[in-house]
């Protein structure tokens, strides 16, 4: 018996440690690897702005949260910062598409190759970085409010008399299930749609898509919208989750192009996959095992350190680890998408 | 007066001219092949009269009106399709949405359409869950063929429909293109395999370094001496 427990208690360890939390950041991820890869697949640039447009999204969802606080209009149990949402998502669509007037359009139109989009790209990133740091300002922000947990570590405990506990809080539980409404109803979007093919075919063969008659300012048009709901929506449940610093956003970039290229660039179901394997990878790998082993193994021979092969310092070495890896071994990502 | 003409086409790809002062013409229920030598400018002129490429002088005109200034786009609404040589299916899409992309501009039902281009492609309703990518080349052609008809052009532009497929699917896409005549629509075609398109064709162009060597019934030209030993190899 006492083996079968520990046993237990080995297990949710691990589903406390790296299946729940790997979920809800995989889901967070794939979100923001999702908008990459739409605008490499549809306007062919890699958008380097990605990480400080979803800062711009978030940051503007809390401060509309902080002025329904102030009314003391709340949603209940779960953080207010969902019914800011949709004013986070027009003011990124209100950015983007002017982004797009004013510095896009024009390399559009001149054909610039996709590497000066990419320098381009980054001019934008820093210019949005610093409207962000100039509005909210460079430090951590909190904006989670509502309940905490759906489960907590403690009721988990007492209910099942197991040693360690299960926690699974709200913000992780309400990434999930946004994450799942929203791929589905892209999917359902790009598939099904008028407008959805449109934007498929525009991805697959643009010169075809001209000659079939597709308006190529309407797919852009309607590229950038979805990006930007991608964005703040993904921002913001990174946010909840975690907590909002414009800097994470900036470094964020790299686990979800390395996601978007793990799955294969300019392959939607690719970025999805390519955020679980990244999120689940960072984790697995900065895991300390060491109570995981003590469960499973007899005293004699318990770990004498934390059997940890990474610090979480390094999680970032992770995704930059598998991108190397994946360009040398499978250039166009697990699923088949263009090369960058 | 031509349903179709580009007269006296003048122009290039910005550097030096590839059309000097060529002139095509197609009819309704007509096919018109441009046939002549490599880089004599037969795709460049079949491009330009879709508006792919600015012209210098001369003009374009469909059903009487001017359209040399018009885009692509809009040249393609006023329904004249075109089939490119190559690149010319989504890969990614299966063939079903290959064809419902072909008749993107169009608001009434056409499930009616797909059933004629399935009549005419049989093959294409057996694979039509497929991606468009994993046919052979000969099947691709008929994707792009279809494609293009689903519009319900008036005007079909092919550029070597014919190109890389085997002398079987030749022979069978030339039935096709024969079929389409049928209904009435006019098709002008660009073609490497002369002797065979000239066989088909009411009405041949040979281009010759930009400029209309010999213009003739598709029957005539290939009973000329000269454009036998010069073109069709003797």
């Amino acid at each position: 018996m006492e083996t079968i427990t520990d046993f237990i208690n080995a297990f949710v360890l691990l589903l406390n440690f790296i299946l729940v939390p790997g979920l809800a950041y995989g889901s967070q991820i794939a979100l923001g690897a999702l908008g990459i890869t739409l605008v490499y697949g549809i306007l062919r640039f890699a958008n380097f702005a990605h990480g400080d447009t979803m800062a711009f999204g978030t940051m503007v969802t809390i401060l509309v949260t902080w002025w329904l606080q102030s009314l003391g209009i709340t949603f209940g149990l779960l953080p207010t910062a969902l019914l800011a949402l949709p004013a986070g998502i027009v003011a990124t669509v209100l950015i983007l598409l002017i982004t797009d007037k004013l510095v896009y359009q024009h390399y559009r139109r001149v054909k610039t190759p996709a590497v000066t989009l990419l320098i381009v790209s980054m001019g934008v990133m820093f210019m949005m970085n610093g409207i962000v740091r100039f509005i909210i300002g460079p430090n951590d922000q909190r904006f989670l409010d509502g309940e905490r947990f759906i489960i907590h570590a403690r009721s988990f405990k007492a209910m099942t008399g197991l040693n360690e506990g299960l926690s699974i809080k709200v913000s992780q539980g309400i990434t999930i299930f946004i994450a799942i409404l929203l791929v589905v109803a892209l999917f359902w979007f790009l598939q099904k749609t008028r407008t959805g093919k449109a934007m498929r075919a525009y991805s697959d063969n643009e010169d075809l898509a001209l000659l079939s008659g597709v308006n190529p300012d309407r797919v852009v048009l309607i590229t950038w919208i979805i990006v930007a709901i991608l964005a703040t929506v993904a921002g913001t449940l990174y946010g909840l989750d975690k907590s909002f610093k414009p800097f994470t956003y900036l470094q964020l970039l790299l686990p979800m192009f390395a996601a978007a290229i793990v799955g294969g660039v300019g392959n939607p179901i690719g970025a999805i996959l390519g955020g679980f394997v990244i999120a689940f990878s960072e984790l697995i790998v900065t895991y300390a095992y060491k109570k995981v082993f003590v469960y499973l193994l007899p005293v004699s021979l318990e770990p004498s350190n934390l059997m940890q092969l990474l610090s979480t310092d390094y999680k970032f070495a992770v995704s930059f680890f598998i991108l190397v890896l994946v360009l040398l071994i499978k250039p166009t990502g697990i699923l088949k998408g263009n090369v960058i | 007066m031509s349903f179709l003409i580009g007269e006296n086409m003048t122009g290039g790809y910005g550097g030096a001219d590839i059309l000097k002062g060529c002139t095509v013409d197609v009819d309704e229920g007509e096919i018109a092949v441009i046939v002549g030598p490599n880089g004599a400018g037969k795709s460049t002129a079949m491009r330009a009269m879709l508006g792919m490429l600015e012209l210098k002088s001369g003009s374009v005109r469909f059903r009487g009106k001017e359209i040399t200034h018009l885009s692509t786009q809009a040249r393609i609404a006023e329904g004249i399709a075109f089939v490119p040589q190559t690149n010319n299916v989504f890969v990614n899409m299966t063939v079903l949405e290959n064809l419902e992309m072909g008749a993107f501009l169009r608001q009434d039902d056409f499930r009616e359409t797909i059933e004629q281009v399935f009549e005419l492609f049989p093959i294409l309703a057996e694979k039509q869950n497929q991606l468009a990518g994993e046919l052979s080349g000969g099947q691709r052609q008929q994707v792009a063929f279809g494609r293009a008809l689903m519009s319900q052009p008036r005007v079909l532009m092919l550029d070597e429909p014919t190109a890389g497929v085997s002398p079987i699917v030749m022979d069978d896409l030339f039935e096709r293109i024969l079929e389409v005549r049928q209904s009435g629509v006019a098709i002008l075609m660009v073609e490497q395999n002369a002797r065979q398109a000239l066989s088909i064709a009411d009405k041949g162009f040979v281009l010759v370094i930009g400029e209309n060597r010999h213009t003739d019934t598709g029957a005539a030209l290939l009973a000329d001496p000269e454009v036998k030993r010069s073109f069709l190899g003797g």
